[in-house]
Parts: C-alpha cells; structure tokens; sequence
C-alpha cells in the first residue's frame, strides 16, 4: 500500500473530441505505463463502440507511478468515466471516488454543455479542478478566449490553467506537475473496519466478474470474506490488483487506493455500483452515501427480424447483460413482430449501444421499435400504474390521468443557431427557463417532456446547428400532460408495433408524418391499403397506397423454370424480412421509420 | 420419358438489343461438326429419356431458320430413328422474317417442319429499328405470306408495352396483326432483362420503359382484343384459336419432361434438371469429350418440382389441378398452397376454383409473380 500522502486520484472531464483519451494515452506513456509498442491508441475505451464514437461507457482506472519534481514518487489512480448523460449516475460514484479532476476543454472550440454537467458534478463532490486547455497548437486555438469562458460560464480561476497539446506531446510535464500539487491526497483510515466503494463491475471471460473499487478505510486483500451492503451478498476475495492499464494483482489495497478485485461473482448484477463493500464479520455498520438503484428511462421492443433468430437473441440479451447490468429485458409478445424483448434503457445512448452490440457482436438482424417512456397512470379507482409499453394501455375511459417524466436540458450553441433552437424545444412543448449568452455563444435552459425527446430531439438539434449545439439533461419528474394513444391502422388493422403515446397537440402532425412515411416504405400490394392514424375511432390522418398493377413474368419457357424459381425464392427471403399485417407485408425499414420522424 | 424435345440453335446475324436468350454472333459455323455434336447430344437424350414416342418438337434460338434444311431433316430423321414420331406430331421451328431466311421455307418445311414461329416484334419500320430488327414490316409481313402458303401452322410474335406507347398505337398494330388470321400468336410485354443493351441504355436515360400502370391497361386490352377475334389468351403471353395451342410450350407449362439439347438446353427429365453448357464452344467440346453437352445434371425434391409446376401452371389459362399435383409429388394439398391466402384471394378476384383446378383470373395474371408469392409457401421454395 502507499502512504495517503503520496495517492492522487482524479478523473478527466472533456466534451467528445476535445481530447480527453489521447491525453490519457500520453500520461500513461509519459509516466511508463506502457511501452511505445504496447501502446494501442486510445488504451481505455476498450469496446469497438467506444473508441468509434469516441465515448466512454464503462468506467476504467490506469495507476501511474510519477516521480514529481519534488523527489517523491507518487501513486496516480486515473479514472477514466463514462462521458454521456445516460450514464449520469456511473459518472457520479466515479467522481465521489477521486479527490479532483482534470478539466479539458478544446482551445479552439471552448467550453460545451457536457462539460459543463460533468464539471458541476465534479464541484459538488468537492473536487479540485485542474482547468488543461488541450490542442493549443491548432491553428484557430484561442486559449486566452477559452480561458475567459471558463471563468465566465465556469466560475473557475482559470489563470494557471495548463496548455497542452496531448497530440503533439506539449505539456504533459506540467499537467502531470499540477496533478500531484493541486490536487488534495485522500483521506483514510487504515485501521478503522473496511469501507470501499463499487464504482463500477464488468464481466471478463478468464476472470469472471471483475469489480472497481475505491477503499474508504481499512484494507482489502485476497481472502477476505466481503459483505456488499445493498446486495447483502458475501463474497470471497481472490484477487486484488490494480491496472496498469495491464492486470497487475498486489497483495493488498490500502486506503485511499482504486484497485480492483475479483471475488467469485457470477453476474454483474450483484455488484451494483454504488454499493458499499464491507467485511462479512465486523466490517463497518454505516454504508457510504450516494447509492441508487438503476432505474431505466427509455424502453423499446427490439425483436428478430427472421422469428427464428429468437432464441439467438435471448442468448445474446443474456450475455450482454452480464456485462450491463443497467439495463432490463422481459419477454414480449407482439401481434405484429411475434416474440421479442421489451427492454429498458438509462438513456436514449444506451439503447442505441446494446441494439448496435447485439447487431454487430452477436450478428443479429433486429427491429426495434419507437422508444417509449415511462408513464404513470392514475386509475379512475384511485389506483395507480406505470406504463412501459403503448401496446399496454388500458381503455381510456378507465384512466383519470396520465403523468409523464420531464427534463431539464441545458443546451448550449453558437448564437446564429439559437432562433432553430429555441422554435424546436417549443414544438416539443418546452418551456423556457433560462437564456444567457457568454462571449458568441448562448446558453438555454429548457424544461422538456422525456417523451418529446426521445423521439430525434437529439439529431433534430445536432442538424439544426450543424453540430455546433451540444445538449445535457437530467430529470425533473412527472407532470400531468393530455396524453393520448395514437394508433397506426394499415388497411384497418392496428399494428402494435406502431401505436404511441403522444400530447394531443402533437397528435395531427405526427400521426400525419407517419402515414406519409409509411406510405413510402410499405410496398404496393394486389390490393389498395389505407393506411390511417386514429385516436380511440377517431381518424386523425390517412394515407392510401394504390394498388399494384403489374408483375408478371412475359416470357417464361423450359429454360426459365430455374430463373423463375430464384425470383420466387428470392422474394420468399424477402417476406421473411417483413410481418404479415392485415394481410399486409410491413418491411422492418416502416418500424424504424416511427423513430426517425423529423417534424420537417 | 420425354415426349418433347427442344434443340437449341445458337446463332444470330445480329444481337438484339432487348434479347437475353443465349444466343451468339460467329464469323462461320462448322455445319458438319454442329451436325454430329447434335446428334450424338440427342442420342444420349434418347437412351435417359426415350421410350415413348415424341408428341413434339422444337427448334428454338438464336435464329434457327439460319439453320441449312438439310441439318433439320437430318435430325428429324434421327430423331424418328431414336423416338419415334406420334401421330399428329408437331414440330416448330422459330424464323426470321428476312426475305433471305423466307427463301428457305419450302425447304424447311420439305424438312419436316409443320409450324412456324415467325419473330415479326412489331408492324411498324420506326419500332423496329428501336428493336434492333434486321427486317422492316414490309419484309416481314411478305415472308409471313410466304409462311402460311408454306405451313399449315403458323404464329408470330410481337412486343408492346414499348417506351411511349399508348392504347391508339397499340390497339391499331394489334388489330392489324390479327387480321392476317393466324390461329397463333405471341404478344410479349418488352421487359428490360440485366446484362442487355437495352438494361444499359435505361440505367444510362437513354429511353424510359413503360410505366407498370398503362403497360397493364395494354395488358387488359390485350387481353379483350385477342379474345374477341377467337384467339384467348390461354397463356400469359400466347393466344390461340382453342387447339391450335402449342403443344410443345404446353408440356413446359404443365410441368412434363422434355430433353434439351445444343448450347445452354434446359430440359426436365424425372426428377432431374439438365442443362448444356451455354456458351457454343464449350458445348462443342464437351460433346468431343463426353458424347454430349451436358454442364448440370441435378435433382429436384419433390417440393421444388411441385413448385416449379405451380409456377409454370398457373400461367395457363386452364390453371392447375392441385389434386393431381399433390398425388404427383406426394405433397398435400394444403402445403402446395397457403389456404387463407387462397381465400382471401379469391375473395379479390384474383384466383378461383374450379373443381380441383386452381385457376388465375384475367384480374389476378398481370401480377401473377406477386401472388406466386403470396399462394406459395415458403417452405416449397426456401430449402
């Protein structure tokens, strides 16, 4: 173990791009960590996804060993934390783990809203923040400027702010100079009864369930019995260790440290992050604060496209989950895709990264249908219900009222943007809280239906603003709203896979965009098909696909038998991609459609 | 045992650039070298498939009125020698109407030949020249005249639904060409086939084909006109006084085995598929080796014949006889045709029952390969 003195955690805050993992790499590298060789760019974000999309989605931590100008060699814990807002309360037991942070922000582009949520995190744990003002060398960087905003939108002293250029290697000496000066060692108690905290727990196929941890007080070593204290699960440790980022196993880990262990757990789902690790005999009575259960805010049906793939993908479900406990699945029966899963998600990120790992990691071809919220429903009787899924609501008549979650967004953007901006959260029913402008840029507060956003809020104000806009939330709550179920009839049948809840208000646009959608995507047929969009036997839209007029082979003769017999074949394949619907073939493209409407 | 056989001639003078059919243009042909290698492709036919005396035959291409008189009766004769002829034995060969292939009709049908197929496409000199044609409409309405003096049978093919046609055009070359009185005729709907000229020409704007929608109302009239002079449509695109139907085309629609032979001949023997090798050299040589031009010979389930029958037989006006077909391949009735679709469909009009016939109607044949597709189970055709 190292002596407090001597231990810095802390973490890096960074909006997307802004250079976050390469100036990781370049603190490992300059510190030894690993060899040039060894070096794979970007060591931390392990997944394909990750290092795509350039976000983190696991927590991670790497120990440097750093020799300050001071003589001392210290012990550096960095953690490297999820960098999206669904991942919000990852992101907070990972900072409640450090005692400071890095803060870089982009000398060209400044400071954005992500940042700015994670940094407010990070003040509220008390964090000494680092401001590292990355890629000075590009040729708009504009340090003095991003300086100023930091001080201005942040409230941060800004004035020692380090430059760097993690690319080109400027100033890692001093960032790694300011860690251990500026940053606060931990505090801890060797001798009181174990406390560490699970900051977060992946699965690992030679390992099993590997867990990250920060000890509190006291010392964990190989051998002991644990007790997690939400769980109420007991465990025997078999490994402790810490990253380097390599595995490297150490006797014990002290007070202060972030290390991991293993312990003989199966599932990840008994390592809840947040929980408080203790001794299963005399170990601490009080646990740490700050624990939640994870709660998902998004649910979508994702089913197989081929039905036979079905087992296939509750296998792969299966095995994602051991490795993500954050989300939920229940099987679900739908009339027009069959059997699939209703699944629960933290965020609208997090659903798109499960769909994207089962497609890609297990080879699967999978519809998913429109994301829903959660919406609570209040019975004529007085009791209450949650609603996950649109297909699941019960006659009108019997509900009193429907409440549904609200947001907070901070959203912040070049002002040339602001006008689109503000005219999009206001056709998703916002109200405005705040507006501020800081140097060229302007900073909106709005509160907003959940239900509103996870429609294509996100690429509707990603298109608008050409990018510029970034956006952050958390959630207020429930509020009452006139909601109504819109459902999508194709040739007078309701399809369940398409019916939603929507406002009232926004009933007639969208059922209206949907049609037309749907009129494209639905091949003719033999016969004319309506395709409506109604409120209980209220039609609010339609749409009519005529009927097709020819489709025949002319010529056809003994040596086309075999090429006849492909076309059947191949259009026998094709059907397998769509669901029989009304006697109507609905290609999976129409499902998607639902969650890609624009309001253009 | 094959009742029909189908020799491939597979030369042209020229390309057609909407033809998709193996056909191939060559400097000269060795006639002796054809003669033998058709000969010893036929006799190997014979001893797979013969047995029973041949009902039909048919000579199609490339343009096999480019064929010497002399190499059609040498094979006829060993075709007697190998078969034997039934009585009533029909045997068509499919012409060129230019006036130097006509100068050799006494011949051919010296030869044997009793029904002739003539390609006149169209009446009118500006389409034919779209079409590629070597002849214009009075050269080809002059060796028709040269034909029905010569053969006792004869039709001739047409192609409409082309770029920019309208019901007027239409229905005057229609009314024009069923006033020659031929008993037969073939009206085909131009379709853009891959690897054409004409599939290149589209993709390059050079002309649009024909929206679904009119060709279909040209279909329709088709369809009237044809019914109307005495000539129903009994296949999709074969219309025919009732018995002057081709029988030959007949045994391919009602899914009876046939022997193909010459350069890329399909033919059905049993439960087998046959196919020579396309390409006229390549079939040379593989006779050289192996005494006939066979490229694949496989075997068909009973699912893929009895959906290969369906597909075929429902292009016929009299339709298919499901009973007869389940006994056939041993399949039940309810597997050759998804019930509730049979249903629903009838209830549109696109299909009905008569007896034990399964038949198409004048509504359900313009889209006939959709609703293949809908009547068909998957597990008849996705092995």
């Amino acid at each position: 173990m190292t002596e407090l003195s001597l231990i810095r955690n802390f973490s890096i805050i960074a909006h997307i791009d802004h250079g976050k993992s390469t100036l990781a790499d370049r603190l490992i590298q300059v510190t030894g960590g690993m060899t040039e060789r060894e070096l794979k760019e970007q060591v931390l974000d392990n997944m394909d996804i990750e290092r795509e999309r350039g976000i983190t989605i696991k927590a991670q931590t790497v120990r440097l060993d750093y020799t300050a100008s001071d003589g001392k060699t210290y012990e550096l814990n960095l953690m490297d934390t999820p960098g999206h807002v669904d991942f919000a309360y990852e992101v907070s037991r990972s900072l409640a783990a450090c005692e400071g942070a890095l803060l870089v922000v982009d000398a060209a582009q400044g400071v954005e809203a992500q940042t700015l949520a994670n940094v407010y995190q990070s003040i509220e744990h008390d964090h000494e923040i680092v401001p590292v003002i990355n890629k000075i060398d590009l040729p708009a960087a504009e340090p003095e400027k991003v300086k100023a905003e930091i001080e201005e939108v942040i409230g941060l002293d800004a004035s020692d702010a380090v430059m760097t250029s993690a690319k080109s290697g400027i100033g890692i000496e001093e960032v790694l100079e300011a860690i251990v000066q500026r940053i606060p060692p931990p505090q801890g108690d060797r001798d009181k009864p174990l406390k560490a905290m699970l900051v977060d727990s992946w699965y690992d196929p030679y390992l099993g369930v590997v867990i990250l941890v920060r000890v509190m007080d006291g010392v964990m070593k190989k051998g002991q019995q644990i007790k997690f204290m939400q769980g109420g699960t007991v465990h025997l440790v078999d490994r402790v260790g810490c990253m380097r980022p390599k595995i490297e196993q150490l006797p014990e880990l002290g007070p202060g440290e972030i290390g991991f262990i293993t312990a003989q757990i199966k599932e990840v789902e008994q390592a809840k992050v947040g929980d408080t690790i203790t001794l299963a005999k005399g170990g601490a009575t009080e646990a740490l604060p700050g624990y939640k259960e994870v709660q998902s805010v998004v649910f979508c049906g994702l089913f197989p496209v081929d039905a036979a793939d079905f087992e296939k993908l509750r296998e792969s479900i299966g095995k994602l989950r051991l490795n993500d406990a954050s989300f939920t699945f229940e099987m679900e029966n739908s009339a027009a895709l069959g059997f699939g899963f209703r699944c629960g998600f933290l965020g609208l990120l997090h659903l798109e990264i499960i769909q994207e790992r089962l497609t890609r990691e297990y080879d699967l071809d999978l519809i998913t249908t429109a994301p829903s919220v959660v919406y609570r429903l209040t019975m004529t009787d007085g009791s209450t219900q949650e609603l996950h899924n649109p297909a699941d609501m019960p006659d009108p008549v019997k509900i009193d009222t429907m409440e549904e979650p609200w947001i907070k967004a901070t959203i912040y953007t070049p002002d040339e943007h602001l006008g689109s901006i503000l005219k999009l959260c206001q056709d998703r029913r916002g109200i405005q809280l705040d507006l501020t402008y800081v140097g060229g840029r302007a900073q909106v507060v709005y509160e907003l239906p959940l239900n509103e956003v996870v429609f294509d809020f996100y690429d509707r104000l990603k298109s608008i603003s050409r990018g510029y806009a970034s956006f952050d939330y958390e959630q207020i709550g429930l509020r009452e709203g006139d909601l109504v179920m819109m459902n999508i009839l194709v040739n007078n049948e309701p399809v369940d896979a398409l019916s939603m809840v929507v406002h009232r208000s926004q009933a007639d646009p969208r059922g209206r965009a949907l049609c037309e959608r749907l009129k494209d995507l639905i091949p003719r047929h033999m016969f004319k098909i309506p395709i409506q969009a109604a409120i209980g036997a209220k039609v609010i839209a339609r749409e009519t696909i005529s009927a097709m007029r020819k489709d025949v082979t002319a010529k056809c003769y003994g040596g086309d038998i075999s090429r006849k017999k492909k076309l059947l074949e191949k259009q026998k394949e094709g059907k397998k991609r769509m669901r029989e619907y009304g006697n109507v073939s609905i290609p999976q493209e129409a499902f998607i459609a639902a969650l890609r409407m624009g309001d253009e | 045992m094959a009742r029909a056989i189908y020799i491939h001639w597979p030369f042209c003078l020229a390309k057609c650039p909407y033809c998709d059919f193996n056909s191939h243009v060559r400097e000269s042909v060795d006639i002796g070298l054809w003669e033998r290698s058709l000969l010893a492709d036929m006799r190997y036919e014979a001893e797979l498939a013969g047995g029973e005396k041949l009902h039909s035959i048919f000579f199609g291409g490339g343009t096999p009125s480019l064929m010497p008189p002399a190499l059609v009766a040498r094979l006829l004769e060993e075709a007697e020698q190998l078969w034997g002829f039934a009585p009533g034995l029909e045997i068509t060969l499919e012409a060129n109407p230019s006036s130097v292939e006509a100068a050799n009709f006494t011949s051919l049908a010296n030869a044997g030949i009793n029904r002739l197929s003539l390609g006149i496409q169209s009446l009118d000199d500006q389409v034919l020249r779209f079409l590629g044609r070597l002849h214009d409409a009075r050269e080809g309405l002059a060796a028709l005249d040269i034909a029905q003096k010569q053969f006792r049978r004869v039709s001739f093919d047409l192609i409409y639904a082309r770029p920019g046609q309208t019901a007027d055009i239409w229905e005057k070359e229609l009314a024009q060409a069923l006033s020659f009185g031929t008993e037969h005729l073939s009206l085909y709907q131009l379709t853009i086939e891959p690897g054409t000229r004409f599939a290149t020409d589209v993709r390059q704007s050079k002309f649009t084909p024909l929206d679904d929608d009119p060709a279909a109302d040209l279909f329709t009239l088709t369809r009237e006109m044809t019914a109307a002079a005495g000539l129903p449509a009994y296949e999709i695109s074969n219309h025919a006084k009732p018995g002057e139907e081709s029988r030959h085309n007949l045994t391919y629609w009602r899914y009876q085995d046939y022997c193909g032979i010459g350069p890329g001949a399909h033919g059905r023997r049993g439960n087998k598929a046959t196919q020579r090798h396309r390409k006229p050299e390549n079939w040379l040589s593989a006779v050289e080796r192996n005494s006939h031009g066979t490229q694949t010979e496989s075997d068909l389930t009973a699912p893929e014949q009895a959906s290969e029958a369906l597909l075929m037989g429902l292009r016929l006006a009299e339709g298919v006889d499901l009973k007869a077909l389940s006994k056939r391949f041993g399949i039940a009735q309810e597997n050759l045709i998804i019930a509730s679709r049979k249903i629903l469909y009838s209830e549109l009009g696109f299909v009905r029952m008569e007896g034990e016939r399964l038949i198409v109607t004048d509504k359900g044949m313009p889209v006939l390969d959709a609703l293949l597709g809908e009547l068909v189970p998957a597990e008849l055709v996705v092995s």
